[in-house]
């Protein structure tokens, strides 16, 4: 069952592509925190990668933090494995932790589905938003709704997001 | 005109690209015969060489090949890479527009089929 608006943070803690691990313990100071599903291979993925990391970008200093979690089959989607994770982050030079979730245990805690996937939480890690970035994963230029960024915007100024659940669209997890 | 759009349900892009091929072939005044057609196991996958969904072919020929050479076949979303350079989940219009008018004028030349 997914996450509900309203419930809290579960938490993990999962080997980032750096070889360290992280747990949302450790971003505590975080005003507003992204757990966004993710993985390499989707094209779902692929056609946000940017915005979301432009996001991240505009909103680090105002203490927003996006942690991104591939929980996706490695054996079934070679592009999924944490090597190929790795390379990818070096080469988008990600700004966020980018984990892997190797025994899909932190997926089915959350309900996640798709890639992409937001699960946003605020300062007291409670789910406030939870669905697709925007509107539209085809054209940047086409979107009307960007939900992650008017849900973190709504958190900062201490306000609930006018939309709280939208439907993920992308790419299912690819279970073992 | 023959037709194929190969999809798998899983993939939410497939309704769009029938909807975009539909509009361009409405555009371009052609008649065509497309057949949809439902990837569901990944042996199907292997055995149709499906790269993702959704994958049209024109006249047998996919609209974006060198994106299906570089995909191995199986049950996942197509990645296409756009006149832009950005990737999407979709086939852009004009990227099936130019299948459909290569296929066309291939099927003017060779004449009217007995």
């Amino acid at each position: 069952m997914t996450l509900s608006t309203a419930d809290q943070l579960i938490s993990f803690r999962l080997k980032n592509v750096d070889g360290t691990t992280v747990s949302p313990e450790e971003l505590a100071e975080a005003k507003a925190l992204a757990v966004i599903f993710w993985c390499n291979h989707c094209p779902y993925v692929r056609a946000w990668e940017d915005r979301v990391a432009a996001l991240q970008r505009e909103y680090a200093d105002r203490g927003v933090q996006f942690v991104l979690i591939n929980s996706n089959d490695a054996k079934k989607y070679p592009g999924d494995s944490y090597e190929q994770m790795q390379a990818r982050a070096k080469e988008k030079a990600y700004p966020y932790p980018y984990l892997i979730d190797e025994s899909q245990e932190v997926a089915r805690s959350y309900g996640a589905t798709r890639t992409p996937e937001v699960f946003l939480f605020d300062e007291a890690r409670t789910l406030r938003y939870h669905g697709a970035p925007d509107d539209n994963a085809d054209d940047p230029k086409a979107v009307t709704r960007q939900y992650l960024r008017d849900a973190i915007d709504a958190l900062l100024g201490g306000a609930a997001p006018a939309t709280s659940e939208t439907a993920p669209q992308g790419c299912t997890i690819k279970w073992r | 005109m023959e037709i194929e759009l190969l999809y798998w349900e899983e993939c939410p892009s497939h309704d769009e690209a029938s909807r975009r091929l539909d509009a361009v072939l409405e555009e371009e005044g052609v008649t065509a015969r497309i057949r949809r057609i439902h990837v569901g196991t990944d042996e199907e996958a292997v055995a149709r060489g499906f790269p993702g969904s959704p994958t049209i072919k024109v006249a047998g020929r996919d609209i974006q090949p060198e994106g299906a050479e570089q995909s191995p076949p199986g049950l996942t979303c197509r990645l296409y890479i756009l006149e832009d350079g950005r990737p999407s989940p979709l086939p852009s219009r004009e990227m099936i527009r130019r299948a459909v008018r290569a296929a066309a004028g291939e099927l003017e030349q060779s004449g009217p089929r007995s």
